[in-house]
């Protein structure tokens, strides 16, 4: 019975494997199931007026280089804003605490990610404390429609297509 | 006086031949019930079809995932969104790179393999004696064997989509540098259920048919050492031929 024996070994483990991929592909892939890395730094909020289609997972960047990553969108229904929580590496912990966090897109088709600029507080941010001052995604549509309707007033292009950058005060 | 030519013409022959695929699947059908009744058999031939087929895929599937990333990685750069590179892989993967060329691949490794034993079965009379001795070879040599792969299909190429996911994580996250996080939470944003739905119904499908030119060709194997080649070649090409036009169809039904 021995070739019997690894004939049925093999086939259940081919058959297993086979119904993990199958598993894996239909409750991992679509909707938030896998958490890369996990949480490994410390978590920081910050509130939104909107967050357009930030995702968990989206990069926290300085300066352009990730510091982090979204740990969980949630909605106050008090105030009717986006908490964000951002886990943002224990490497960087000299984050001043009046910095801004900016919702940007990646090129023209990338995703959503958060961008921090520094401020020039001597305190830092630290697990736990709240980014005050933050500018929401911008929503491209409504970028047009300002667009238009400042072009058919007869104000002209110049002003409406000025870019909205978040500059710091 | 009939309206059946007397003759076989070329479109007869066709017809013909579609004609007996079709009986023979019907035939096939009608045996699946009592042959579940010797799940050994049905056992040994998804170990033939599939778990031995698990190396090749795994194999392949990387190296479709890595060239994906690559390829992927390259074409966004140019729009500047490379965070989009997990979508791509994974639509690409789910939706048509895993159920077609598992099919590909199954007819050329596993496909030959029903093939050809079975055409050797056919060349020794060895299907003969069974009906002699009143054990219908339909019973016990095709129906497991068609059982088999088409329950092997599905699981193949979902193997494939997934360590082919994981060759274009590697390739995009590890060497191109893709944010990991963007990489999975772009691809759980874009990917839906029926995406993975479509992908599992066409490798069902693409599991069916494969499974189907390989027992026919073996079962009307011509008994000669060169009708076994034949036939088996003939499985190889009418299988990847198959796979493709039913592919389009399928897509095209899916969009």
């Amino acid at each position: 019975m021995r070739p019997n024996r690894a004939l049925e070994i093999g086939t259940g483990l081919f058959v297993l494997l086979g119904f993990a991929a199958l598993l894996f592909l239909t409750t991992q892939l679509p909707g938030s199931g896998v958490q890369i890395g996990g949480a490994t730094g410390y978590a920081v909020s910050a509130r939104f007026d909107n967050v357009g289609d930030l995702k968990v997972g989206s990069p926290v960047t300085l300066a352009g280089v990730r510091i982090g990553r979204v740990a969980a969108i949630a909605f106050d229904p008090t105030d009717f804003k986006a908490v964000v929580t951002l886990d943002i590496d224990k490497r960087y912990d000299h984050i001043p605490d009046d910095s801004d966090a900016s919702i940007q897109t990646a090129g023209l088709l990338g995703g959503k990610y958060v961008g921090i600029g520094p401020g020039g507080s001597e305190t830092y941010l630290h697990a736990g404390s709240t980014i005050e001052f933050t500018q929401s995604a911008i929503v491209l549509e409504n970028l047009i429609n300002k667009f238009f309707a400042n072009f058919a007033s007869g104000r002209g292009a110049g002003s409406a297509s000025e870019p909205q950058e978040s500059t710091k005060p | 006086m009939s309206v059946v030519p007397a003759r076989d013409g070329p479109i007869t022959t066709i017809l013909r031949r579609i004609g007996a695929v079709v009986v023979f699947l019907a035939s096939i059908l009608a045996q699946c019930v009592p042959a579940l009744a010797r799940p050994r058999l049905i056992v040994h031939q998804i170990y033939n079809a599939g778990a031995r087929s698990l190396i090749i895929i795994m194999l392949c599937g990387l190296f479709v995932g890595m060239v994906l990333g690559l390829q992927g990685f390259d074409l966004l750069q140019r729009f500047g969104s490379e965070d989009a590179l997990g979508v791509a892989a994974a639509l690409g993967l789910l939706k048509e790179l895993g159920p077609v060329v598992t099919a590909l691949l199954f007819a050329g490794r596993a496909g030959t393999a029903l093939t050809s034993e079975i055409g050797l079965m056919r060349t020794t009379d060895q299907l003969t004696a069974m009906q002699m001795m009143a054990v219908d070879p339909m019973q016990r040599v095709v129906a497991p064997r068609f059982i088999g792969g088409v329950f092997a299909m599905p699981l193949l190429a979902a193997i494939f989509s997934l360590v082919g996911l994981f060759g274009a994580q590697l390739v995009g996250v590890q060497m191109m540098g893709v944010d990991a996080g963007a990489f999975w939470s772009q691809m759980q944003g874009a990917v839906r259920l029926d995406d993975v739905q479509e992908g599992f119904i066409k490798s069902l499908v693409f599991g069916t048919a494969c499974s189907l030119v390989a027992v026919y060709e073996g079962y009307h194997t011509e008994p000669t050492a060169a009708g076994v080649g034949l036939a088996t070649t003939r499985t190889v090409v009418t299988s990847s031929v198959l796979t493709l036009l039913l592919d389009y169809i399928l897509t095209a039904a899916f969009l």
